[in-house]
């Protein structure tokens, strides 16, 4: 997030949320939202379900799934033609405005209905709406990113927020909610193939020098490695002979599954460190029991880059180790220096040392008496963290508008496939369900999965009361319960992919974003059939 | 009787909302909110009031397991570290370091995720390195 989530309760005067079902997903950061509407700030939520923060919405906008960058390019055809654009800030902070206004001028509010189905009218009142209400606030999630078109999608947000002047000022900016409660800080720490810790990127020669020196080696790669979704491919051909998975199960959360099974099937050696026998690790060579966040120390960087502790609960259950305990044991038995750490602590000094962003944290400071939390960039002990990013000016220095054009999404619906399946989670659910599903509290509450489907289409696929659908796709098929509800567009279906034995990732398309490698989950073709029971 | 709160960060979406574990003898009893949290301020989500009891199912895994067939057997920490050592090393000097991937976790620690990307390109010599952020 370039902002932080209590300035949306604070300063925001206008939000727009889209491809996030915030008070199912992020109930906590919703929580802020409500309490800037008591205060009297604008909602506009764009989502093809009608999510529950949508019936707070002030304006609520239904595109047809997939036609994100349609909509976002529309709403700043409607400022610029308007003259509601903050010429100040585009003047003197950003590049590239004149070939994004030439792109934008294309998508009329009239030609945007008809790619998205958005009525004009309801375009332009909300392009009036966020254009007029500062500072303003995108929120979005994973219904922006999951696309084949997700970088676009993504771009096209900081293009709407730099055209109004809402980056670097509080209760602006644009603001992913990231879905898993450390999903930021492994990224932040180097887990990605292209850069070390703090985005330091791997194929520059300093940054090569610099680790080598620091961990003592010679010879680190500077070339970029694979994607998840690359080692997947790779295991198929024979190019990615093993796999180390910590603590994560791709086998329910990945694209097209059963392709993705057979290829985890040509590895020769797989290794799963988890805390439960996942779908994954059931796979496995060799298993190795980790703990939960429970039974160890270190920390979390959550959602708006806030740095905080998690501190030991519980010993370890049975003969598990914590993790970082388990990677140090490996790293000595490969006979490697720089795995002797005796705590998450001395893990997190090196930490700083290596890692600008995160130069300024320490336990010490991580303490209730202290700061409590820190929010990164935060480059030295003595430096107070960065609430909202981009104050003054860009980290490139002048903010990029990129002019983008809509492209549809990979698969379209057609004769043999006529619905979109569109997927999510639940409130009670958590990802994969490996944790939820076994907290009985929130296991009773969804115990099985289903698929959401307008009346006007159950009545179509002739359902007739029946209780069970089977849905298929060109990869897979799923069979699960069925509820009918006007909350999903016609024409577009929705199955939570919690549900390892129905997993809507049987269904789902591998298309990829080409530069962000994120599946295109949001959007892909499927044919709905009654069950009878 | 030995009781006490535990402040920490709950393990399930990215908003980062603090809680209290209730700890009494050596077993969890409860979750409390906190309410000088900035995020959370005094409240949790139905995850957040039930974000400890998965952790001592009785599906956890409690010992390292090797494949043994179809099945797993059950093996020593020894055992495991050294074959995963081994293996993973030969396959690196049979192959080259980039016909091995790692995965790290969205739901592990900083502090784990920098270890596991260390050894990846320090020992290991590849950069495929990455987690489900994209998923």
């Amino acid at each position: 997030m370039t902002n932080s989530v209590p300035e949306f309760s604070a300063y925001t005067e206008c939000f727009l949320i889209t491809g996030s079902n915030t008070t199912e997903a992020h109930p906590l950061v919703a929580s802020h939202v409500m309490e800037g509407l008591e205060r009297g700030a604008k909602l506009i939520v764009v989502d093809p379900r009608e999510v529950q923060i949508g019936r707070l919405a002030h304006l609520y906008l239904r595109p047809r799934p997939g036609t994100d960058v349609a909509w976002l390019n529309g709403l700043m055809n409607v400022i610029i033609t308007e003259g509601l654009a903050d010429e100040e800030f585009v003047a003197n902070r950003t590049e590239g405005y004149e070939e994004l206004k030439q792109v934008v001028l294309e998508y009329t509010p009239e030609q945007v209905e008809e790619i998205t189905s958005i009525p004009a009218d309801d375009l332009r009142k909300a392009a009036r709406m966020y254009a007029s209400h500062k500072p303003a606030a995108i929120l979005y999630a994973m219904g922006i990113t999951q696309h084949s078109t997700g970088t676009d999608n993504v771009k096209s947000c900081a293009n709407l927020a730099m055209l109004t002047g809402n980056m670097g000022i509080p209760g602006g900016g644009v603001n992913p909610l990231r879905g898993q409660n450390n999903v930021q800080g492994a990224c932040d720490l180097g887990g990605l193939p292209n850069v070390y810790p703090g985005y330091q990127k791997v194929t520059l020669p300093e940054m090569k020098e610099k680790f080598e020196k620091a961990w003592g080696v010679t010879g680190l790669s500077d070339k970029v490695g694979l994607q998840v979704t690359q080692m997947i491919h790779g295991a198929c051909d024979g190019s990615v002979r093993a796999l180390y998975v910590m603590a994560e199960n791709p086998l329910v959360s990945d694209p097209d599954i059963n392709h993705a099974r057979h290829c985890l099937e040509q590895l020769d050696f797989l290794v799963v460190q988890d805390i439960f026998l996942s779908e994954t690790a059931r796979l496995a060579d060799v298993v190795l029991p980790g703990t939960s966040y429970l039974e160890k120390e270190g920390t979390f960087t959550g959602t708006d880059r806030r740095i905080q502790r998690v501190r030991k609960v519980i010993e370890p259950v049975g003969d598990s180790r914590a993790d970082w305990e388990i990677i140090c044991q490996l790293g000595q038995r490969m006979g490697a220096s720089g795995f002797d750490f005796a705590s998450p602590k001395e893990v997190m000094e090196e930490i700083a040392r290596l890692t600008p962003i995160y130069g300024g944290v320490s336990y010490e400071r991580l303490e209730p008496e202290n700061e409590g939390f820190l929010q990164w960039p935060v480059t030295a002990p003595d430096h107070p963290g960065t609430p909202f990013l981009h104050k003054g000016k860009f980290s490139r220095g002048r903010g990029k508008f990129h002019a983008i054009h809509f492209k549809e999404a990979a698969e379209l619906p057609d004769e043999e496939y006529p619905f979109i399946l569109t997927t999510g989670r639940l409130m009670f659910h958590f990802h994969t369900g490996t944790m939820t599903r076994r907290t009985e509290k929130l296991h009773q509450e969804v115990p099985e999965a289903y698929v959401e489907i307008h009346p006007a289409d159950a009545a179509r696929i002739g359902l007739d009361g029946q209780k069970r659908v089977r849905v298929s796709s060109r990869r897979g098929e799923i069979e699960l319960a069925v509820r009918v509800t006007e909350y999903i567009k016609p024409g577009v279906v929705f199955i939570p992919f919690h549900f390892a034995e129905a997993a809507a990732n049987a269904l789902t398309h591998a298309a990829l974003d080409p530069s962000s490698g994120i599946p295109e989950y949001k959007v892909c073709a499927v044919r709905v059939e009654p069950v009878s029971s | 009787m030995e009781y006490k709160n535990v402040l920490t960060t709950c393990v399930y979406c990215g908003s980062g909302c603090g809680l209290y574990v209730q700890v009494l003898d050596g077993e969890i009893v409860g979750v409390l909110p906190v309410k000088e949290h900035p995020i959370s301020r005094g409240k949790l989500c139905i995850k957040g009031w039930n974000a400890t009891d998965f952790a001592t199912h009785p599906d956890r895994l409690t010992t390292p397991l090797i494949r043994d067939g179809d099945d797993f057997r059950a093996a020593t920490w020894d055992e495991a570290l050294t074959l995963v050592a081994e293996r993973l090393l030969a396959i690196r000097d049979e192959f080259g370091p980039d016909s091995i991937g790692v995965l790290t976790s969205a739901k592990c620690t900083n502090e784990e995720n920098y270890l596991l990307q260390k050894l990846t390109r320090a020992v290991l010599k590849t950069n495929s390195v990455d987690h489900c952020a994209r998923l």
